[in-house]
């Protein structure tokens, strides 16, 4: 059965209890939200990139991440046990409780901002799944296996962009610098760790383990261009709990809204 | 080729032989010109066609579809990366054609200046606008210039992929919710006229002299086989059927399977419309170009940031060896 059908408000408050009550569906919706937000983000860039190369690209790389959060989704709506498909937890849930960090929703900005925005992400994404592989959870070793390799090229893309626009003219430098000051302050996030990740030992991984091998990549990637992550005037946390930036709430009425108004469709 | 005789009759000696003409080979400059224009319309359609569809990408009411409809568009841009390439083999620059695109003197098709109103709209697209590509475009793989026959064959196994997918989101629709199938057809009635239209003027009526002349011309250098009258009527033969298939009703009151001629008998589209659109006169017409232009205004110090960058290493090359 659909998802339409269990949308009414005191089964999905019922579904918000049951998700919080077992750490397994709360850690799978981190990482599938932080992929799903950031898929949709990019597939912005769609007819609006620099060249046709990066259109593909980018489509390419929104399309990977898609490809994860709806592997992540189906396995947190089985895990759950509650009736919920990728699409009840895609389109049926509002912003207060998606799960992704905000660098995410983080709006995409110039080409620079965008190309900051994949280093850091895609960088940490890396480190995240490479380790993930090792998961005492099959299903996430499983998705962490696969996704590896496309988050590598992800990487490289961006590390590819931020040398170019980092030495390429001075204007590009200029927006460069720029790209990295804007995403600063959501990065520290990233690495936060709480008591879900504890609780889950050895199927879970320890997001503070990432900040040292993350670093070296970005760092040396910066270096080479002699740019670097300047120090944060502020920080800004809050996605895992669901406390996102104003930002969010548009994606999700845009991402939604079709979807919700033919309540029980099929598609 | 500067038309001397002999290298004339070597370039109709391999026309006349069905074979191909390479980049490398002799070839009468009317030849040249008439495909330079023929692929830079074909690619730049493909890369103003991402943007109709784009518009549903944020939007798709499911995540499957939403993976093929991006997996389609990405295609499309792909397309639009071959054809550029296989025009270049003719002595012109991605810049050049997409400057020409920009300031209006190339044109794409004109399907593409219509709205996607609904998501049913990007069933639609896949299912007659790539179905009347494909019609056009299957017998372009034997098309006597080489890099666009061997282009055409790997895009049109891509689009008729993505044709079978309009088709089944269509099929969604029509068996879904009385909201959805009325969503459909509304889709068809909208698409239909304009998609008959993307083959063209018909070969005889209205001016069709001047018309046919130019297809005459191009069936004799083996780049056009069929005329547009016959694509169009193997598209009508082959969608009909379809359209049963789906449930719904085709938006012409005169269509009909002729015995005698062994064809559907229908409505041809409102040629003084295409004409108008053509000529700019559509509802996305300067949205489309627009939106074109923007980005690749915005994208300039992208583009410049990477060519310098490339100069500075390939100088950091040159000076470490």
């Amino acid at each position: 059965m659909r998802s339409g059908n269990a949308n009414s408000g005191t089964r999905w408050a019922d579904a918000e209890l049951t998700a919080r009550a077992q750490p397994l569906v709360e850690y799978t919706l981190r990482l599938a939200d932080d992929a799903l937000v950031l898929s949709q983000r990019l597939g912005e860039w769609i007819t609006r990139a620099p060249e046709l190369e990066e259109d593909v690209a980018l489509a390419n790389i929104a399309l990977d991440l898609l490809g994860q959060a709806r592997a992540l989704l189906t396995y947190a709506g089985q895990t759950e046990g509650a009736g919920r498909d990728e699409d009840a937890l895609a389109y049926l849930r509002d912003d207060r409780e998606f799960r992704n960090v905000l660098l995410v929703e983080q709006p995409n900005g110039d080409f620079a901002v965008t190309m900051a925005r994949q280093l850091v992400f895609a960088a940490y994404q890396y480190e995240l799944y490479d380790r993930l592989r090792a998961s005492a959870d099959q299903t996430l070793a499983a998705v962490a296996a696969k996704a590896v390799k496309e988050v590598a090229y992800h990487r490289e893309h961006a590390a590819l962009w931020v040398r170019r626009l980092g030495d390429g003219t001075d204007e590009s430098r200029l927006r460069m610098v720029a790209g990295l000051d804007a995403i600063r302050p959501f990065v520290d996030e990233l690495f936060d760790t709480d008591d879900l990740i504890s609780q889950l030992g050895a199927v879970a991984v320890d997001p503070a383990d990432l900040r040292e091998p993350w670093a070296a990549y970005v760092d040396a990637v910066l270096i080479d261009v002699g740019l670097e992550l300047p120090d944060p005037d502020h920080t800004a946390r809050g996605g895992r709990l669901g406390l996102h930036g104003e930002a969010l709430g548009y994606l999700l009425a845009e991402m939604q809204h079709l979807h919700r108004s033919h309540p029980g469709a099929s598609w | 080729m500067d038309g001397s005789d002999e290298q004339e009759a070597a370039f109709y000696a391999i026309i006349d032989a069905d074979g191909r003409i390479e980049p490398r080979d002799d070839m009468p400059e009317a030849y040249r010109r008439s495909l330079v224009r023929q692929i830079a319309q074909h690619a730049h359609s493909e890369i103003i066609g991402m943007q109709p569809e784009g518009n549903w990408i944020s939007r798709a009411p499911s995540l499957r579809r939403k993976a093929i409809l991006l997996a389609k568009v990405q295609d499309e841009a792909g397309h639009g990366l071959y054809l550029y390439a296989a025009a270049e083999t003719l002595g012109v620059s991605r810049d050049e054609l997409l400057d020409k695109l920009h300031t209006r003197r190339q044109k794409y098709s004109s399907i593409f200046n219509y709205p996607t109103l609904t998501w049913a709209d990007v069933g639609a697209i896949g299912w007659l606008v790539d179905g009347a590509a494909i019609t056009n475009q299957i017998p372009l793989t034997r098309c006597s210039y080489g890099p666009y026959a061997r282009a055409m064959v790997r895009i049109c196994k891509e689009e008729s992929f993505h044709q079978r997918q309009g088709f089944e989101a269509l099929l969604a629709l029509t068996r879904g919710t009385p909201e959805q199938k009325a969503m459909a057809q509304d889709a068809l009635n909208r698409w239909w006229y304009p998609s008959l239209a993307m083959f063209g003027p018909p070969d005889t009526e209205g001016g069709g002299a001047k018309r046919s002349t130019h297809t005459e011309q191009s069936m004799r250098w083996g780049i056009k086989r069929f005329s547009n009258d016959e694509l169009r009527q193997r598209f009508v033969d082959m969608t009909v059927p379809q359209a049963d298939v789906l449930g719904l009703r085709m938006p012409d009151p005169d269509l009909r399977w002729n015995d005698e001629r062994g064809h559907y008998d229908f409505t041809p589209p409102d040629w003084d419309e295409l004409f108008a659109v053509i000529n700019g006169d559509g509802p996305c017409n300067a949205q489309r170009i627009e939106h074109r232009v923007s980005a690749h205004h915005e994208g300039q110090w992208v583009r410049d940031a990477a060519s310098a960058y490339a100069a500075k290493r390939q100088r950091h090359l040159e000076g470490v060896a």
